[in-house]
């Protein structure tokens, strides 16, 4: 599915990835942990195309694509998926005219038509259930006074919407309640299939509790240092960073 | 000969064309405003109210002050500047003459039709001695400049307790007969006590000569009157337009004026509100949408002279390329006027390097116990929203536009007629280079 070879990134001319190596099969759950500033954020802002960020050295192969020259846009058409680690207000668009306009634009790129209005509503409210949203949420601006909880959900709900091949949750659990936590984590478990795979980025063992990891990494300083298998996350939760560094 | 000096020389022939009775108010006004352009002239930057709008290039060019219309304008000609989907009273102007051919006018219940007429006939005389040029006097020297000719434009004329049943168009087309051609239209609009009308205001060069339109609009609103105006300034890069609109109204009455401006060379918009009672509410709303090399300057004032009146200001610009914008925005709160609610609104959007925009908002408050705010922002687009819409797939030039529409709607949320609102949702989406894949 995702393969990540030798990659190396620096914003303003400073290197913040260095030397990563990854390879994500279908079906399969990864995790990537590792302390404030090791490069986590960057990483799944790479991959999802972010123009301020460099890639100096390496490549991010997408089922034998390499993605190198591909617009943000474009990676979310062929099944990239990035939840925000902060979802981005954007007064004066409704959830729901947001989330049209980006299954459309999607299904443009594939060749297909427009959804008809009607699929789309019966496709809206079916995961906004999932999710367990309020329908009046919908009609809201686009993250706009939503709490915490709200925006992560919202990250989901679009998820869901998308259907993406590979999903990058990155810190989806910061800022959320443990009852929203598990809301959220049903949602991702519900969504994954044999055919799609979870990179999911995060500090605390915490999510993975509910989102089950098949492998766990450590970043640190840019490089993964460790991996190992979910106990990996529990070792890290009871004896912090230091003794991998 | 310059302008000036040939505005100023023609006046007489134009008095004596114009079939006046020299003894007339009529003719002392324009007597007296000529007088005045003539001690004035045309503003230049060195003038406040001047400081960032130079007419300069414009006075340069020769033009023709009387064109005459040398092709046939058919509906099929004029057809797609209307808002063609509702029924509406039409007046139609062709090189600043009235074409009673394209026109749909009314005697009815009330007054839709020529100003020149108005000015004329003993029937009107009252209404013509009440009313005109009684805010547009001693204002500025443009508005003198197009009192001094005044002759063609529309007179809208609502007795009291009418509502009229459909929206008013006025439409002014130049033919491009000459290359290059001043016109000065000028509207009178009387509403009368608990009446209410809809006006569209449009002017469009049919040609690529340049055009010079110096309009003036005196709107009066009675007592518990409606009145809802708008501009739609769209029109090619060889016009421009100095617009001044001058507002008087009584208690309790409602009166907004709406510009939207996308198009044109140079656009000076001078639009005034005057209070006399109280209760008032005055709304102001525009929007700007530029590109090239384009100019808009908006001057707005809202004097509040009586209590408990209110006034809501919002405008908000879109600056792409080389284009460049003004805001001036001054309310006055007099001291009798407590309890005043004003509130006024200014935001901007700079898209590319080369594009400006000079913002005043200018608050004169006297009275002491008021509500009166402003806000003023000037930014960019936000690239992290960008970032964000593009992960979701929204390609950037849609994702822009979904952005710049959000950024716009609240302005055009306020439209009342809702062809209108789709015709304008339209022109902001073709001046901003996209399809309408989405609906607000």
């Amino acid at each position: 599915m995702l393969s990540i070879k030798n990659l190396h990134a620096s914003i303003n001319d400073k290197e913040i990835l260095k030397g990563i190596n990854l390879e994500i099969k279908a079906g399969e759950v990864h995790a990537i942990m590792g302390p404030n500033g090791s490069g986590k954020s960057t990483l799944s802002s790479v991959i999802a195309g972010k123009e301020e960020y460099e890639v100096t050295e390496g490549s991010v192969i997408l089922n034998n694509e390499d993605l190198e020259d591909l617009a943000p846009e474009e990676r979310a058409h062929k099944g990239i998926f990035l939840s925000f680690q902060y979802p981005v207000e954007i007064p004066g668009v409704t959830v729901t005219n947001f989330i049209k306009t980006a299954i459309n634009e999607t299904r443009k790129a594939k060749g297909l038509d427009e959804l008809p209005a009607k699929d789309m509503l019966k496709l809206i409210r079916e995961k906004a259930d999932l999710l367990e949203i309020d329908r009046k949420f919908l009609s809201r601006s686009l993250n706009e006074g939503f709490s915490g909880g709200e925006k992560k959900r919202n990250e989901i709900f679009q998820m869901a919407m998308l259907e993406p091949k590979l999903a990058i949750l990155d810190e989806t659990d910061s800022g959320l309640d443990i009852d929203a936590l598990k809301v959220v984590a049903n949602g991702v478990n519900k969504l994954k299939s044999k055919d799609n795979s979870v990179l999911v980025i995060t500090h605390y063992q915490r999510l993975l509790d509910y989102i089950v990891p098949d492998y766990v990494h450590v970043l640190y300083n840019g490089k993964i240092v460790k991996s190992g298998g979910k106990e990996l996350a529990l070792e890290l939760e009871e004896k912090g960073y230091d003794w991998l560094k | 000969m310059d302008l000036k000096e040939k505005l100023v020389t023609s006046f007489l022939a134009f008095e004596n064309k114009g079939g006046l009775d020299l003894d007339s108010n009529v003719h002392s006004v324009r007597s007296k405003a000529i007088q005045n352009f003539e001690k004035e002239g045309f503003p230049t930057k060195k003038d406040e109210e001047w400081k960032y709008t130079s007419l300069n290039s414009l006075l340069k060019h020769d033009f023709s002050l009387f064109p005459e219309t040398k092709k046939a304008v058919g509906f099929k000609n004029v057809k797609e500047f209307l808002i063609n989907d509702i029924e509406s009273y039409t007046l139609i102007f062709i090189d600043g003459v009235f074409s009673s051919f394209l026109s749909d006018t009314t005697h009815d219940d009330c007054d839709v039709c020529v100003l020149s007429s108005a000015l004329t006939r003993p029937k009107y005389k009252m209404v013509v001695d009440n009313y005109f040029n009684t805010i547009a006097k001693d204002n500025n020297s443009l508005s003198d400049l197009n009192t001094a000719f005044a002759k063609e434009g529309a007179f809208i004329n609502i007795p009291k307790n009418t509502i009229v049943p459909k929206p008013i168009q006025i439409l002014n087309f130049s033919t491009g007969s000459e290359s290059e051609v001043m016109i000065q239209p000028r509207n009178l609009v009387v509403v009368g006590e608990n009446s209410h009308v809809q006006i569209i205001e449009r002017h469009q060069n049919l040609s690529k000569n340049t055009v010079l339109t110096n309009a003036v609009t005196e709107i009066f609103v009675h007592k518990r009157a409606i009145v809802d105006y708008y501009k739609i300034q769209n029109d090619t890069e060889t016009s421009s337009l100095i617009d001044s609109t001058f507002v008087s109204q009584k208690q309790q009455s409602v009166a907004s004026v709406h510009t939207y401006s996308f198009g044109g060379k140079l656009t000076r918009n001078n639009l005034e509100f005057y209070h006399e009672g109280e209760h008032i509410t005055s709304n102001l709303n525009g929007i700007s949408i530029l590109n090239n090399k384009q100019h808009v300057d908006n001057h707005t004032l809202v004097n509040h002279k009586h209590p408990n009146c209110e006034s809501h200001e919002l405008y908000k610009g879109i600056y792409a390329d080389k284009s460049t914008g003004v805001f001036n925005g001054k309310v006055i709160v007099q001291q009798e006027a407590q309890k005043t609610n004003a509130f006024q609104q200014n935001n901007n959007i700079l898209m590319d390097d080369g594009a400006s925009i000079n913002a005043k908002p200018q608050l004169e408050i006297f009275a002491d116990d008021v509500k009166c705010s402003h806000g003023c922002t000037i930014g960019q687009l936000d690239e992290s929203a960008l970032f964000y819409m593009q992960s979701r797939g929204i390609p950037k030039k849609e994702a822009k536009a979904l952005l710049l529409f959000a950024f716009g709607n609240d302005v055009v949320e306020k439209i009342k007629i809702p062809q209108l609102k789709t015709r304008i949702t339209k022109l902001i989406a073709k001046n901003l280079g996209v399809e309408l894949g989405f609906e607000f």
